[in-house]
């Protein structure tokens, strides 16, 4: 199911070094083009359809039309990335449209803690550093062969 | 460090790149779940030493948890490590490496803790017995204080995992800061030492955003780049190629890179044929564990349940009359089904819905309807879209599963990869530690100074997402152990920088000389695109490597024949060309493919039995000889030599 580009919505991110969608396709997709300014899907049929390019897009400019191989038209899946939720709205051949919202993060973003501070004291020791603050036993098989 | 964006257009290809030439102490190759483990321990016990990170992706979507999961398989929590073991080893027909699972149980649920830290919604029980999302979950408090998860099986919990991705990579980026990490960087080969051998010196890499090359040197590395896809035809072959199971970005990488410098691999035989909901390969997990759905084959019945079936799998005893079906082996009986007609196999949502909504109210089973969208939408969005486009209510209409083609990988239900040192306890046995100057490493591989996890690890499946993450952490603090006790070493490369280049830029000058020749850009006699190879490869593993063609059979005849082919590809790959740099990592990435392809079956060849029926069958060897394989199949590629060994390797049962 690629991805594709809606002409009107794409602003090329607005000329700047860096597009969206980019910089995020973990497939290396999504391409500008430089004339128009307008971003395309350069390899449709290596599209794992993850949506991270659609989640990313700041103008809501790409969506996903099914494969052609299996997917019969007329369907959609878009997401709303919010801050604390993720909005779905899903829309059936046959007109009916579900629409449902699951949490994605429940702290800030940029805000998890990567412990910059904590070091560890016992390299030799089996344990994770997170581990040897909490004082954790490094548990044995409770029998062997 | 996130690199500017150059669009198609500026990002031809030129003969010579710009080089940077970096030295650093621990390099880690990956951003995926076990590489962002890695990254967020590091710091915490190498000092002062230098750290670089290499993806070839954006950390915060890259490797197989790029579009969200929605649970964490693996979560010991109230049950036994001992059990764990037994378990992956049932599921795995008995051959694993005992010591790596053991001790990765050990530390699995640390992560965990620290996932739900960052921001990770976790599903959780409340008192009353109902199940709480994330984020009503936080209620009742956290899972490291005793909060109770929302079970599935007897080891996944539930999750709303839309964000997990960047949330683990959030913190891994933070713990490593954004200097020490460069994006859409490919790495190529790893780099021996010129000195000293057997010993690992650094990597070599692409920017696929501008024409520059990476030579890493490094005292130590660790390698994740996860599994295999795209090795076998996949069901759909046109605009469908990419909808594989498992993402169509990980190229066996590992196992290449890690094989190409004389690392021994284990198990490469084992594959992952998962089951799935067929096309949109949905994942199946939930519905069977959580909704507790049957399939069904075409004539309506709850086949698994039959006599007939239980008569099959007393066959694989002690594996197939356990507990819980070994996963190949509900893939064998699924596939016994459609060869005697008996098929389509569908999964019954229908029924399955009905009956847990007999015991809810119209609130419950509107939840239970968002549960059951949400296992796709965090996960498999095309499913999703697949199930809409032909008007599939899970409730009114239910939808056929079928196994998908074979993956490579050593973190899921498979258990393929290199073979490494289990750690330094005194009840595992020698032959499972691997040591330099004496001490051992735990998860490094039998090159020294050269680590891998996740996919990576062989022998020791089932560690999922939360698993890789432990095991990345694991071997951040030994390699520290390792730049600390070998302080006095440094790296010296064999290749000089000039021919370093030549080989990552090959496939560019082979377009540069020859494209002119020709008024069609992909069809020259004197070059290769990649694309092209890549078909050849996946033509020639599904026909002769036992693909969807043949029900995942081949047998020793076919395996001479794709040897040959294969042999062949090598050569040709000497012509891939590449007129841009997305081109120049796919040609790359085909190059990889071919050699895990190749030690892929080179182990089925050697195994004279068919260990994991309903994965692979090796026609000329039907059923399991444990009189003869009951062990690992390891093997070694000699890059000085150019020549492959493979052989047996014990197997030693730990826990009882
Ligand atoms: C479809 C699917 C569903 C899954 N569902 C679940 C689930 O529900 N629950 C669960 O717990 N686990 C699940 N898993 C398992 C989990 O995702 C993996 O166990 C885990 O991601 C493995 O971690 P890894 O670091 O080894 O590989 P990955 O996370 O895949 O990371 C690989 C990394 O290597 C990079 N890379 C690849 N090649 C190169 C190269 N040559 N140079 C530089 N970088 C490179 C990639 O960009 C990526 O960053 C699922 C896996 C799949 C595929
Ligand atoms: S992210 Fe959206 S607006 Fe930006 S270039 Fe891509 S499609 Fe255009
Ligand atoms: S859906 Fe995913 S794979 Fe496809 S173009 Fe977008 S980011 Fe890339």
């Amino acid at each position: 199911m690629p991805s594709y580009v809606i002409a009107e919505k794409c602003d090329g991110c607005k000329g700047g070094d860096k597009t969206a969608c980019m910089y995020i396709c973990p497939n290396d997709l999504m391409v500008l083009d430089p004339n128009a300014m307008k971003a395309y899907n350069q390899e449709p049929d290596q599209c794992w359809e993850c949506f991270s390019c659609v989640k990313i897009c700041p103008t809501q400019a790409i969506e996903v039309r099914g494969y052609s191989d299996f997917v019969p038209l007329g369907s959609s899946v878009m997401p709303m990335m919010g801050t604390e939720d993720i909005m779905w709205t899903c829309k059936f051949r046959n007109g009916l449209i579900k629409r449902f919202k699951f949490p994605i993060r429940t702290t800030p973003e940029g805000q998890a803690n990567a412990y910059a501070d904590l070091k560890g004291k016992d390299l030799d020791s089996g344990l994770l550093s997170t581990e040897e603050t909490d004082g954790y036993q490094i548990p044995k098989p409770q029998a062997t062969v | 460090m996130a690199l500017p964006n150059k669009s198609l257009g500026e990002l031809k290809a030129v003969r010579d790149p710009e080089v940077e030439e970096r030295e650093v102490d621990i390099l880690i190759v990956g951003g995926g779940m076990a590489a962002c483990g890695t990254a967020f321990e590091v710091k915490k016990w190498c000092g002062d030493a230098k750290v670089l990170l290499c993806d070839k992706a954006a950390m915060e979507r890259s490797g197989a948890v790029a579009q969200g999961l929605s649970a964490i398989n693996t979560y010991i929590g109230e049950n036994t490590i001992d059990d764990y073991v037994r378990m992956v080893r049932n599921d795995l027909m008995g051959l694993v490496r005992e010591d790596l699972i053991f001790d990765l149980g050990c530390h699995i649920d640390d992560s965990v803790h620290l996932f739900e830290e960052w921001g990770l919604p976790v599903w959780k029980k409340s008192e009353e017995g109902k199940n709480l999302d994330g984020k009503k979950g936080l209620k009742v408090g956290a899972l490291k204080s005793g909060a109770k998860p929302v079970r599935t099986g007897k080891w996944q919990i539930m999750i709303n995992g839309e964000s997990y991705k960047r949330i683990v990579a959030e913190a891994a980026k933070l713990a490593l800061g954004e200097d020490n990490i460069i994006e859409r960087c490919f790495i190529v080969e790893l780099l021996l030492d010129a000195n000293e051998k057997n010993r690992i010196a650094g990597a070599v890499g692409f920017s696929v955003r501008e024409n520059k090359i990476y030579i890493i040197k490094c005292k130590t590395a660790m390698v994740a780049c996860g599994g295999a896809v795209n090795i076998y035809q996949p069901r759909s072959v046109g605009e469908g190629k990419g909808r594989a199971w498992y993402p169509v970005w990980n190229a066996g990488s590992t196992y290449t890179m890690c094989m190409k410098v004389g690392a021994e691999l284990s198990m490469m035989e084992n594959r992952f044929t998962p089951a799935r909901f067929k096309d949109g390969y949905g994942p199946v997990g939930a519905w069977f564990l959580l909704f507790k759905a049957k399939a069904l084959n075409g004539l309506g019945e709850n086949f698994a349940a039959s006599d007939a079936a239980k008569k099959e799998l007393e066959n694989f005893a002690p594996y197939g009359t356990a507990a819980i079906t070994p996963t190949c082996l509900r893939n064998h009986l699924m596939l016994f089904e459609m060869k005697e007609g008996r098929g389509p196999i569908m999964m019954d949502t229908v029924t399955a819905l009905a009956d847990i909504g007999k015991t809810m109210d119209k609130k419950e089973i509107k939840h239970l309807e968002s549960e059951a969208w949400e296992d796709f939408l965090d996960m498999t969005c095309g499913q999703a879209n697949l199930w809409c486009a032909t008007n599939t209510e899970p409730e009114k209409k239910n939808s056929e599963i079928m196994p998908t083609e074979p993956y490579l990988l050593g973190s899921h239900s498979g258990c393929c990869g290199l073979w490494v040192s289990g750690p330094d306890y005194e009840w595992i046995p020698d032959a499972y530690k691997i040591k330099y100057n004496e001490k051992v490493y735990n998860r490094m591989t039998t090159v020294n100074g050269l680590f891998t996890a996740g996919d990576g690890v062989g022998c020791s499946g089932h560690k999922f997402s939360s698993g890789s993450h432990a095991e990345g952490r694991i071997t951040a603090k030994e390699m520290s152990r390792f730049i600390r006790d070998n302080a006095g070493f440094t790296p010296t490369l064999k290749q000089s920088a000039q021919e370093l280049v030549d080989l990552v830029y090959k496939p560019v000058r082979t377009f540069l000389d020859n494209y002119e020749y020709t008024t069609d850009i992909d069809i020259n006699p004197n070059y290769l695109k990649p694309d092209g190879m890549a078909l050849r490869l996946m033509k020639a593993t599904n026909e002769y490597g036992g693909g969807t063609a043949t029900f995942y059979q081949t047998s020793s005849k076919s395996l001479e024949i794709v040897m040959d082919l294969l042999n062949v590809m090598r050569e040709d790959c000497k012509k891939l060309a590449a007129g841009d740099l997305h081109e120049l990592m796919r040609c790359w990435e085909i190059y990889h493919r071919i050699w895990t392809v190749e030690a892929h079956l080179r182990h089925i060849q050697f195994r004279k039995e068919t260990r994991y029926p309903g994965f692979y069958y090796q026609a000329n060897y039907p059923g399991q000889d444990d009189a003869n394989w009951f062990c690992f199949v390891n093997s070694k590629y000699d890059p000085a030599a150019g020549k492959w060994d493979i052989f047996k390797k014990d197997y030693i049962k730990i826990i009882p």
